[in-house]
């Protein structure tokens, strides 16, 4: 059986802590908890002043959603991310699809 | 949690473990925004135990916010009011018993008719918040009780939208808003649909929210999916910022003259459509000359922005086909802000940008449903031509402003709050305010708000927690429930869409339910009219050939079909005016460069600059004083206004209210990254956590609004913290300008920076 991760194209991510609160809402997690965590980089840009990212990172208390994904559904920060920037699939695939997006970054929590 | 999809998609379906799931839309309160993503709330045994996007919505496709998500905890939060309260100890002593509404509903009819019967229903005043579904029901409280005064209270200026809608209603006779797909069922997938190539980003940061009925992530698709360029007009730092071709980083308050000096780019350089000029606009020799005062490198001088940022970004919006345009608050918040309006929307109109795909395209109340009244006309249709034109005489601020009589059916919220502390011209003596904490939110100048509301004679707040304008004012407090505990209706701007009530929460009720009850024991013809929620939702969507239960069992939403209610070139097929014919819904039929709505209202028809109030520019003694520009009310995608600081899951991601200081601003005053300090100015001081941030111009300071402490003591002098954290006690009162709307000092009052002493923090 394949192994399965997240993919987050970094790009997109806004910062809107949604995949914090989805996670913590599926796994009735109380404040405090969370299986995936939103960090804020502000850097000096390659060709601007001021570049800021996004990233989010999955906590150890991250299990890809399984109860989720056993019945079919999207892990819930990938489903409800506002930006859309979250993939969940098989490791294979998603690394195929960093090849040519720059800015991503894969994750196998699990 | 497998369910079987039903033969009717939004019938209620219940799975082996007893969990039912309802489609519906939330707006409001819960998630407390504009928005209108579609939702899947899952009940057991009476109890709303999950929420989940609809991903057959096409308004969000499945995704939430964090507000959203965090709806368990806001319904069933410990301090949630859950039942009427009437004061027993003296104003702002915080003690209240339960009543029933029986009782509640008697005391507020009994308070209600003896002011009218002795000082007339203009004696009180109908307040809200923001522009949310809590407009439909108070509006339609106030026409019944008889009263002309339904006001934003507390926003100086009414600095939130209108002044928008005051300058696309002058312009093109319409409002419009940038084309994400929204009006189409497939959305981004509809061959129709071409995404912008460049989207102006003017004065906001539309990830943090929904703003204005536009679902903030719609342009960050528009970058993924259709690799659409950003110009973004912001003085911060932001995300949107750092992904832009150009970033204007603009002087807060000089958003008028930036765009002049675009205009004067664009037509000086003979880059606007002439093809579209020619044919569909009025006044443009006129707009010509007028642009000839604001060369770029002028209007580079006033805004901080170099001439050649300025020229750059108006060529490369100018010659993008097509290209959007998406604005925000600040724009209201400039002086003389239906001005400013006027100017960028006279950009996408110039560059003919209008009602094409990826433009800016009409938004219509969706199949012509009118859930809150945004325009005299719709307050016409509502409640009919002599009651409109007796309430318009008698509005506060109609006999100075004429926009307040003649353009939306608001009283002036400076000229309200001055009226309730005078008396003059007439007393006011009574406050019905629903979900709209004015004393922790958007009151400019809070403490004169504070004084003068005291002063009245009866008050009810309708809410869902206790804040401090519920506290210091309240004689009675009704609870109000959230999107998922009500029956409602929604058409700001496309799909239509109906709110099912999903379970009941103690002895919460709708806004609707409050105000309609209401409304027959002051109005009996309304009774005759309108005998249950239900029938009143009926009627509204009467207009659209359907009701509440076909929607239900459609999913929730329905999109509208060709027409004047959905996009693209209706201007050309006579689907804007009255009468039919091709054109504008303007007195010319065009649209007008050279506004003739605004000279019949007597306001100059062509746009200008003025320079805010408080700047550098014009009060440089004070500037010496207070050197750094304060922009207020920056939003986060975790709280709406002055919401959600009681929520765990929200309120842990921004424990404490913060203020953005550039590090090198910061080690100039001594302040290090962390430390508590004063925001203060002549009006007061107010306590903030300097965050060390590069997103920050040096000379200006960012800070959010709406910050209260509800863990602190409710009860006076403390209001949960208020005088410390209330950002608005330091922004100053009426800087407005003739036409009564723009000129509130939220996003450019002039402040220091003061470090705490020893015991202060």
């Amino acid at each position: 059986m394949s192994q399965y991760g997240l993919l987050i194209d970094y790009d997109f991510c806004t910062g809107c802590h949604t995949c914090e609160v989805a996670c913590q809402q599926e796994h009735e997690y109380p404040a405090g908890k969370c299986g995936i965590k939103v960090t804020e980089f502000v850097t000096p840009g390659l060709h601007k002043p001021l570049c800021i990212d996004n990233v989010p990172f999955p906590t150890d208390l991250c299990d890809l959603c399984a109860q989720r994904t056993a019945r079919g559904d999207m892990p819930s920060c990938v489903k409800h991310c506002q930006a859309a920037c979250m993939s969940y699939g098989p490791i294979a695939e998603l690394a195929q699809r960093m090849e040519n997006q720059a800015k991503t970054v894969l994750f196998r929590p699990r | 949690m497998l369910f079987t999809e039903s033969a009717v998609k939004g019938t209620v379906m219940k799975n082996e473990a007893g969990i039912q799931e309802f489609k519906t839309v939330a707006w409001s309160a819960g998630p407390g925004c504009h928005g209108s993503c579609g939702q899947k709330i899952y009940v057991k045994d009476g109890k709303m135990i999950r929420i989940e996007g609809d991903e057959n919505n096409p308004w969000s496709q499945g995704r939430s916010c964090p507000r959203v998500l965090a709806l368990k905890q806001y319904m069933y939060h410990p301090d949630r009011i859950t039942a009427p309260l009437k004061r027993v100890g003296g104003r702002g002593e915080g003690k209240f018993e339960r009543i029933s509404w029986d009782e509640a509903f008697d005391i507020c009819e009994k308070k209600l008719r003896g002011i009218r019967d002795q000082f007339g229903a203009e004696a009180v005043v109908f307040v809200q918040g923001t522009g949310r579904d809590v407009g439909g029901p108070i509006s339609f409280l106030a026409y019944s009780y008889g009263s002309p005064n339904w006001v934003q209270l507390g926003l100086s200026g009414q600095s939130c939208y209108t002044p928008r809608l005051s300058g696309m209603k002058a312009t093109l006779g319409d409002f419009c808003v940038a084309d994400c797909s929204q009006f189409l069922e497939k959305r981004y997938d509809d061959p129709e649909y071409k995404f912008p190539k460049v989207m102006m980003v003017w004065a906001q940061y539309p990830p943090a929210t929904c703003p204005d009925g536009f679902y903030g992530h719609w342009i960050v698709d528009c970058m993924r999916k259709g690799g659409t360029q950003i110009i973004a007009i912001d003085p911060r730092h932001t995300w949107m910022t750092s992904r832009a071709k150009y970033h204007l980083q603009l002087r807060p308050g000089t958003d008028g003259a930036l765009a002049l000096g675009m205009l004067n780019v664009i037509i000086n350089e003979e880059l606007y459509d002439k093809e579209f000029v020619e044919k569909w606009t009025f006044g443009f020799d006129k707009l010509k000359e007028r642009v000839q005062q604001y060369p770029p490198a002028k209007v580079a001088k006033i805004t901080w922005v170099p001439e050649n940022l300025i020229i750059e970004a108006a060529r490369c919006y100018a010659k993008a086909k097509p290209a959007g345009l998406q604005w925000g608050l600040a724009v209201d918040m400039a002086p003389e802000a239906t001005s400013v309006a006027q100017a960028i929307t006279q950009l996408w109109c110039i560059t003919g940008n209008v009602d094409v795909p990826g433009g800016n395209v009409f938004g219509k109340p969706s199949h012509g449903v009118t859930t809150y009244p945004y325009a005299t006309e719709e307050l016409v249709a509502l409640y009919g031509q002599e009651l409109v034109t007796k309430m318009n005489a008698k509005r506060i601020g109609a006999d100075r402003y004429p926009l307040v009589k003649g353009f939306r059916g608001w009283a002036q919220p400076d000229d309200v709050i001055d009226q309730i502390d005078s008396g003059l011209p007439y007393p006011i003596k009574g406050a019905w305010i629903q979900t709209a904490n004015i004393l922790g939110g958007q009151a400019a100048r809070m403490r004169f708000h504070y004084e003068a509301l005291k002063k009245l004679d009866f008050i009810a707040v309708v809410d869902l927690f206790h804040n401090p304008t519920t506290m210091a004012l309240a004689d009675i407090v009704l609870p109000a429930a959230t999107f998922a505990e009500k029956d409602g209706f929604r058409s700001w701007w496309a799909p239509l869409g109906v709110i099912q009530k999903t379970v009941q929460v103690g002895d919460c009720k709708s806004d609707y339910e409050i105000n309609l009850e209401l409304a027959k024991r002051l109005n009996p013809e309304v009774g005759k009219k309108f005998p249950t929620v239900k029938d009143l939702i009926n009627s509204r969507l009467a207009v659209a050939g359907t009701n509440f239960d076909e929607m239900v069992a459609k999913g929730s939403w329905a999109m509208p079909a060709d027409g004047p209610y959905r996009p693209y070139r209706r201007h050309e097929r006579g689907l804007l005016r009255p009468d039919g014919k091709p054109g504008f819904n303007t007195p010319s039929g065009k649209v007008e460069l050279w506004s003739q709505f605004y000279e019949g209202f007597g306001i100059d028809p062509l746009p200008f600059y003025l320079e805010p109030a408080q700047s550098p520019i014009s009060t440089p003694e004070l500037y010496q004083k207070y050197p750094l520009i304060m922009i207020s009310g920056t939003r986060s995608p975790l709280f709406f206004h002055s919401e959600h600081r009681m929520i765990p899951w929200l309120r842990e991601k921004m424990p404490e209210p913060l203020v953005d200081i550039h590090p090198d601003t910061a080690k100039q005053l001594g302040i290090h990254d962390g430390e508590w300090v004063y925001i203060e100015n002549d009006m007061g001081k107010v306590r903030r956590k300097a965050k060390y941030s590069l997103t920050v111009h040096p000379k200006m300071i960012n800070t959010m609004h709406g910050w209260w402490m509800p863990e602190e003591e409710g009860a006076e002098p403390n209001l949960f913290g208020v005088w410390k954290y209330q950002i608005n006690q330091i922004i100053p009162g009426p800087q407005h300008s003739k036409s009564g709307f723009g000129g509130g000092q939220y996003k450019c009052t002039l402040v220091k920076l003061t470090k705490m002493r020893d015991g202060e923090v």
